[in-house]
C-alpha cells in the first residue's frame, strides 16, 4: 500500500525522522485554521505551502503544491487544489506545511533490491529532481549502497552511505543520524519503501524530511493493526471494496467480457487471451482480474459472479478454473449453486472451461445441470473466443 | 538426476499436523514422495497415521518430532517443506537452516517480505537453497513431489520446467502432459524468492535428463530480463517462454506481490521482446508456447 505524503509525514515524526509541521485538510476552512496553527508556531517562517495530497508524482508542475503567507491565502489556494485532477488523481486532501528556508535538498531511499535479495539505500547530495532522470542522466551523482536485511542501516553502514554520497563533513554526520532513523520507519513498519525526496538543508543548518514517499508491505497487516486505518477507502472501485470485503482478489479492468479463474497466474493468463480472442470480436476486452484461489467453493465462486454480474460494463463471463488441488467437480458444484443463489439476477452468458483434477465428472455436472447461460469450452483459447464472441454480439 | 531432487530425497513436513500439512502429505506420500517425519514441538514423540502411497489400503506411521534439528537427527532429511501460518514462516525456515536441510521448500503465502529477506540471507550465508516463499513447490515425476503440485497432470520426461505461477505451471504440464517433464519447479511470485529463473535455468542447463526447457514469467520486476541475460550467456538447451499479464494495466496488484507494473519496466512486452533476443521462443498464450515446445522437441 502506498501512503499519501501526510501519513509518511506523521509516521516519519512517530520514529523521531525530523520533519515540519504538516496538517492535513479536506476543506479551505480546514485548511485556513490548519494554516493559522502553522503560522503561529515557535519559529514560523511566516510562510505555509498547500500541497494536493495524492499518490503521483509531478504534481508540483501540475499546479498542486502552492505558497500562501496568510492563512487567507492557504484558505483560497486550497480551494483552488481541492478538487484538482492531477495525471487522473482527484485531490481530495491537502496538507498545509510549515514553510522553511532551504539552503540544499538531497535525495534518499531505501527499497527492496529484487534481484539481489537485500535491500539498497540510494542516496544523492543532488535532490530535488526527479531521481529517475537523475540515474539516467548523472549516475555517478546517485550513490547506491548495498543493505543487509539482518543488520540494516546502522550507524557504520549510515556513514558508508553519506560517505559514498559525498556529504561534506559537516552536514554528513547530521544526515546518518537521519538515515538510522529512516531505517527504523523501513523496519519497524516493513516498508518495501521509503523515499525522502527532497531530503533538505535548512538555513538554520538543520537536516529535515521535506517531502516523503512510503509502501507498505500488505503482507505483514497481522502485526500492525494501526495500517488498516491508512487505507484510502474513498479511493477504491466500489466494486473493488465489494470485492475486498468478501476478500476476493478482484481488480476492475475496463472491458466487457468478466473473468474468474483459479490461481493469480492464469488468472493473468486468462486476461490476455480473452484480449486476444476479442481482436476478432469487435475489440473486446476482458472486464476484470479475479482470483479465486485454490479453494473454489459453491460460496466463493457466488461470491464472485455476484461481483462481476453486477458490473454492468460485463457482457459475458469466462470461468476458467484448472483444478490442481481443487476438483473440477467442486468446481462444477459450486457454478451451479452459485446460478441457484443467484437466480434471477443471473443474467449474462457463462463459458466454462474446467480441465485437470476430475474433469469428467466436472464437466459432466455442468452439462446435466444444464443451465440456459452455461457455455462449455473444450479449451483455454476456445472458451476465451467463445466468450468474446457472446460479448461482442451482446 | 532431475533438479534439486531425487528419487531418495527424504522429506519433513513442518506444520504437518495442520490442516493443509497434512492434506499435502497425503498427497506426497500417495505420488511416491519418501516423507520421513513432522515437526510441532506440542506432538513431538506421537505419529500420524497417512494412507500407503501404494494404493495398498494400509497406512504408514509418520513420526512427529519436536524439531527439526530432531527429525534430522533421526530421519537423516535432506529437504523440509514448510506449511506453517505467514507470521511463523520465518522462524521455520531458520530453525531447518540451522538443522543442516540443505533444501527448505517455503509454500507459505502471504510471509512479510521483511521476514523473507533475512531468512534468505540467513541461508544463502549457509549454503541453503530456498524455494518460493509462496510457491507451489516441485515435481521430478516418478521421482519425488515436493509441495502442492498435483502429480496426475503428466509423468516423467524430458522437458524442464520453471514457472511463477502454480495454476500456470499444472496448465503448461497439462499441455505437454504426452511428453512429460524431468522437473517443473513453481518459485513463487513474491518479491523476493529463494530460488530464481536463473537458478532453475543453470540447473536444467546442467541436467543430462532435461532436453528442452520451458519458462513462465509474468509481469513486475526484471526476472525475465535478467533470465534472457543469463540464457544469452550459459544456456545451450533451447527454451521456449511464456509471458502472463500483457493486458495488466500499470499500478495493479495482480494477485502475486510481485506481479505490479511500474513505469515502462515489468511489463509483459519488455520481458518476451528480452527473451526473443535471446534466442527463446515466447508465445502468446499458454496453448502456443506449448505448441512451439513440441515442435522443438520433434
Amino acid at each position: 500500500m502506498d501512503l499519501f505524503e501526510y501519513q509518511a509525514r506523521d509516521i516519519f515524526e512517530r520514529h523521531g525522522v525530523p520533519v515540519l509541521g504538516g496538517i492535513v485538510a479536506t476543506t479551505p476552512s480546514e485548511a485556513r485554521a490548519a494554516a493559522e496553527t502553522l503560522l503561529g508556531a515557535d519559529g514560523a517562517t511566516g510562510v505555509v505551502v498547500v500541497k494536493a495530497q495524492v499518490k503521483t508524482g509531478g504534481r508540483g508542475k501540475a499546479g498542486g503544491v502552492k505558497i500562501a503567507r496568510s492563512a487567507e491565502e492557504a484558505e483560497q489556494r486550497a480551494g483552488e487544489i481541492l478538487g484538482m485532477d492531477i495525471k487522473g488523481h482527484t485531490v481530495h486532501r491537502v496538507m498545509i506545511a510549515a514553510g522553511a528556508s532551504i539552503a540544499k535538498e538531497y535525495y534518499f531511499s531505501l527499497l527492496l533490491d529484487r534481484a539481489e535479495r537485500r535491500y539498497l539505500a540510494m542516496a544523492s547530495v543532488e535532490g530535488g529532481m526527479e531521481i529517475e532522470q537523475l540515474a539516467v542522466e548523472r549516475p555517478e551523482a546517485l550513490a547506491k549502497v548495498p543493505v543487509d536485511p539482518r543488520v540494516g542501516i546502522d550507524q557504520a553502514k549510515a556513514d558508508e552511505i553519506v560517505a559514498a554520497a559525498g556529504f561534506d563533513a559537516e552536514v554528513g554526520p547530521k544526515v546518518a543520524a537521519v538515515l538510522t532513523k529512516l531505517w527504523d520507519v523501513y523496519r519497524e513498519e516493513d516498508a518495501t519503501l521509503v523515499e525522502v525526496n527532497p531530503l533538505v538543508l535548512t538555513e538554520a543548518g538543520d537536516v529535515v524530511a521535506l517531502d516523503g514517499k512510503v509502501t507498505l508491505d500488505g503482507n505483514a497487516d497481522f502485526r500492525h493493526e494501526d495500517h488498516a486505518a491508512l487505507e484510502d477507502a474513498a479511493a477504491a472501485d466500489p466494486l473493488e471494496a465489494r470485492a475486498k470485503e468478501k476478500d476476493l482478489n478482484y481488480v476492475k479492468l475496463d472491458g466487457e467480457v468478466g473473468v474468474i479463474g483459479n490461481g493469480a497466474g492464469l488468472v493473468m493468463s486468462t486476461l490476455d487471451v480473452v484480449a486476444y480472442a476479442g481482436q476478432q470480436h469487435g475489440g473486446v476486452k476482458p472486464a476484470n482480474f479475479l482470483d479465486i484461489g485454490g479453494g473454489a467453493s459453491a460460496e466463493v465462486m457466488a461470491a464472485g459472479l455476484d461481483i462481476i454480474l453486477s458490473d454492468p460494463q460485463v457482457k459475458s463471463v469466462f470461468v476458467n478454473v484448472f483444478g490442481g488441488i481443487t476438483a473440477c467437480d467442486a468446481v462444477a458444484n459450486g457454478i451451479v449453486a452459485a446460478l441457484g443463489i443467484l437466480g434471477d439476477e443471473a443474467t449474462k452468458p457463462l463459458v466454462v472451461r474446467l480441465d485437470g483434477n476430475n474433469v469428467l465428472e466436472g464437466r459432466r455436472i455442468i452439462r446435466d445441470a444444464a443451465h440456459p447461460l452455461v457455455t462449455l469450452a473444450e479449451t483455454m483459447d476456445g472458451g476465451a473466443a467463445e466468450a468474446a464472441r457472446l460479448a461482442a454480439t451482446a | 538426476m532431475a533438479i534439486f531432487l531425487t528419487a531418495d530425497s527424504k522429506v519433513i513436513v513442518q506444520g504437518m499436523t495442520g490442516s493443509e500439512g497434512s492434506k499435502h502429505t497425503t498427497r506426497m506420500l500417495a505420488s511416491g514422495t519418501t516423507v520421513v517425519g513432522g515437526v510441532n514441538p506440542r506432538k513431538a514423540g506421537t505419529s500420524v497415521d497417512f494412507p500407503r502411497g501404494d494404493g495398498s489400503g494400509l497406512t504408514v506411521a509418520i513420526p512427529v518430532f519436536g524439531s527439526v534439528a530432531q527429525a534430522v537427527e533421526a530421519t537423516n532429511a535432506d529437504v523440509s517443506v514448510i506449511f506453517v501460518p505467514p507470521a511463523f514462516t520465518k522462524a521455520a525456515v531458520i530453525e531447518a537452516v540451522d538443522a543442516g536441510v540443505p533444501l527448505i521448500v517455503i509454500i507459505t503465502e502471504g510471509v512479510p517480505v521483511a521476514d523473507t529477506a533475512e531468512f534468505f540471507a540467513y541461508a544463502q550465508a549457509k549454503g541453503v537453497r530456498l524455494l518460493g516463499p509462496n510457491c507451489p513447490g516441485l515435481i521430478s515425476p516418478g521421482k519425488s513431489n515436493v509441495g502442492i503440485i498435483p502429480s496426475d497432470i503428466t509423468g516423467p520426461g524430458r522437458i524442464g520446467l520453471v514457472s511463477k505461477s502454480g495454476t500456470l505451471t499444472y496448465q503448461m504440464m497439462y499441455e505437454l502432459r504426452d511428453l512429460g517433464f524431468s522437473t517443473a519447479v513453481g518459485i513463487g511470485g513474491d518479491p523476493i524468492i529463494g530460488t530464481t529463473h536463473i537458478d532453475a535455468l543453470a540447473a536444467f542447463e546442467a541436467d543430462p535428463e532435461t532436453d528442452l526447457i520451458v519458462m513462465i514469467g509474468e509481469i513486475g520486476g526484471d526476472a525475465e530480463e535478467r533470465a534472457a541475460a543469463y540464457i544469452t550467456e550459459h544456456v545451450t538447451k533451447p527454451v521456449v517462454g511464456y509471458v502472463a499479464g500483457f493486458t495488466a494495466p500499470e499500478g495493479k496488484t495482480m494477485g502475486h506481490a510481485g506481479a505490479i507494473v511500474s513505469g515502462s519496466a515489468g511489463t509483459a512486452q519488455a520481458k518476451k521482446e528480452a527473451l526473443e533476443a535471446a534466442g527463446v521462443k515466447v508465445g502468446t498464450t499458454p496453448t502456443e508456447t506449448a505448441e512451439l515446445a513440441r515442435a522443438l522437441l520433434s
